[in-house]
């Protein structure tokens, strides 16, 4: 008798199965429930020239600031409760990153062209606004049929590699969100070669029907190839219902973009240690 | 609580009023204000003369409640509404949102993204969000709260929200969809109801002129000879916002009287 496979791992583990250049997706939303202990690792790693495809929060923000990002495809970056992310609106004032925007919406045809694996979806999203100037991948398609409309094609947003982060998974992958929206972290997983799933508590798959109703069961183990136990592994973002934002910590780490002495305060402070010294260092705060 | 200190109609309820009155003819769809007034305004809508108006919490859901931003007694949920089933709405149509701008010009276009040089911004704000789709799918209204030549300015720096001069450059079945209905702002309420749909000063809240609209906009706007004031809040709707809507004064903190 074959045992299935086992796919726990840690934050560094999967880490180690990313190379420079590599385009990465992070689910999640603005500052909710993103795999934020990944994050963590990829700052501690040595990748470089990162295309980071997200619904932008702190993931952007702080990869922008640790200088791990070449390009970024989004639709916003937000810390919800502070509109605008410091760390990213810097990188942007200075050049630093290219830049591949997106309507909201349209992010996510993106995403479900690329886990449908067709080239593109068609949308009438982008039409007389500056996003067909500003995004060169965006093109125009005529409709086949005899109304021959004119629409946008929105490009599969095709990746080596995503993150996302449930409130409870079991060993194999199958995750459930307990919060109040999926976001599109199953079509992230969808669009991505590699599927790597962080999650709050690893339960026995016969318990997870306990944690919430069938439809929580967002992510299948299908889609996944890493399972991460990440206890408060979406701090400081929002981890409805297990935990709120830590609204505090996230003002400190916004103050952090006001020169390159808090940066390197708050990096030395918070980022250059290990995951459980992060959360050990949190509980003593 | 304390109710807050305010004379019996301030220039909030004004505002609330003006934005309650951009949803009237809507009938059953989702209204979608973003912005403290917006979600205080939509809410005496549905309360008054829009009933069939659906509303969100802000997060995935669309609930009855008449309150805007708190529901002490628990949320009554009519549907789930997270982020995939909002755009499946925009694409709809069934869907009139307001958004904010930090840059809006004669024809209604509209920026959020970036001041400055796109490609390498003077100043990044959010990026394009849901502007380019909400405006050329459903009907978009726009609420400023600090109605100025910087915000009602003569030219955007990167179209975010399609105006009415980039809709008319479309084929007509391209901007088939497209509206823009008001701005409404602390100072008046616009609309595009002009041949070549420019801004048009609709009414001034009491107490300002159309004079000092126009100093306060950074382009020529289509004055009429006779511009009326905006509608005053009843005493009913005085005391519903302040009540149920809004008990808080939550308006108060974003138009101070």
């Amino acid at each position: 008798m074959t045992e299935p496979k086992d796919k726990r791992c840690t934050e560094d583990e999967a880490v180690a199965e990313l190379s420079s250049g590599m385009t990465i997706g992070i689910g999640g939303w603005g500052s909710r429930r993103k795999p934020m202990s990944v994050v963590r690792a990829i700052l501690r790693s040595d990748l470089t020239d990162l295309t980071v495809v997200s619904w932008g929060g702190p993931d952007v923000g702080l990869l922008c600031a640790a200088g791990k990002v070449k390009r970024l495809v989004y639709a916003f970056v937000s810390l919800d409760s502070i509109p605008l992310e410091p760390h990213f609106r810097a990188a942007r004032q200075r050049g630093a990153i290219e830049d591949e925007p997106y309507d909201e919406g349209m992010f996510l045809l993106g995403l479900q062209a690329a886990a449908w694996r067709v080239p593109f979806l068609p949308t009438r999203v982008g039409l007389g606004s500056d996003i067909l100037r500003d995004n060169d991948r965006l093109k125009m398609v005529t409709s086949p049929f005899d109304d021959g409309e004119e629409l946008v094609a929105v490009p599969a947003l095709v990746m080596d590699a995503a993150f996302v982060h449930m409130n409870r998974s079991d060993a194999r992958g199958n995750g459930q969100y307990l919060g109040p929206d999926p976001y599109m972290d199953d079509l992230f997983l969808g669009a991505a070669a590699k599927g790597f799933l962080s999650t709050e508590r690893i339960v026995a798959t016969q318990d997870l029907a306990q944690e919430g109703p069938p439809q929580s069961l967002l992510i299948s183990r299908l889609l996944v190839d890493g399972v991460i136990e990440a206890p408060n592994g979406a701090h400081f973002t929002a981890c409805e219902p297990d935990y709120p934002r830590d609204e505090a910590f996230q003002k400190h780490y916004a103050a952090s973009a006001k020169s390159p002495e808090a940066w390197a305060e708050f990096r030395a402070g918070w980022l250059d240690l290990s995951e459980a010294d992060y959360q050990a260092k949190l509980r003593a705060s | 609580m304390t109710e807050p200190t305010h004379g019996p109609v301030s220039r909030a309820d004004v505002c609330v009023v003006a934005m309650a009155e951009c949803f009237r003819g809507d009938g059953e769809l989702l209204a979608n204000p973003i912005g403290t007034i917006p979600m205080i305004g939509g809410r005496l809508a549905r309360a008054t003369f829009e009933p069939d108006l659906a509303m969100t919490d802000g997060e995935a859901r669309l609930i009855a409640n008449p309150e805007a931003f708190a529901w002490p007694d628990g949320k009554v949920i009519e549907t789930f509404n997270p982020y995939r089933q909002m755009f499946g709405w925009v694409w709809n149509g069934r869907r009139h949102v307001v958004m904010g701008g930090t840059q809006i010009d004669q024809y209604g276009n509209q920026n959020f993204a970036a001041i400055g040089d796109y490609r390498r911004p003077k100043v990044q704000l959010l990026g394009y969000r849901g502007a380019p789709g909400n405006t050329i799918n459903n009907t978009t209204s726009y609420w400023v709260p600090n109605h100025s030549p910087n915000v009602l300015c003569a030219n955007v720096d990167t179209v975010c929200g399609v105006g009415y001069n980039r809709a008319a450059l479309l084929d007509e079945h391209q901007r088939r969809f497209h509206e823009i209905r008001y701005v409404v702002t602390n100072l008046a309420v616009l609309d595009f109801a002009t041949p070549d749909h420019r801004l048009r000063l609709r009414s001034v809240h009491p107490g300002v002129t159309p004079e000092e609209v126009q100093e306060a906009t950074g382009f020529d706007l289509v004055i009429p000879d006779e511009v009326p004031q905006s509608r005053l809040p009843t005493a009913a709707e005085i005391h519903l916002i302040a009540t149920v809507i809004d008990p808080t004064g939550q308006r108060l903190v974003e138009v101070p009287n």
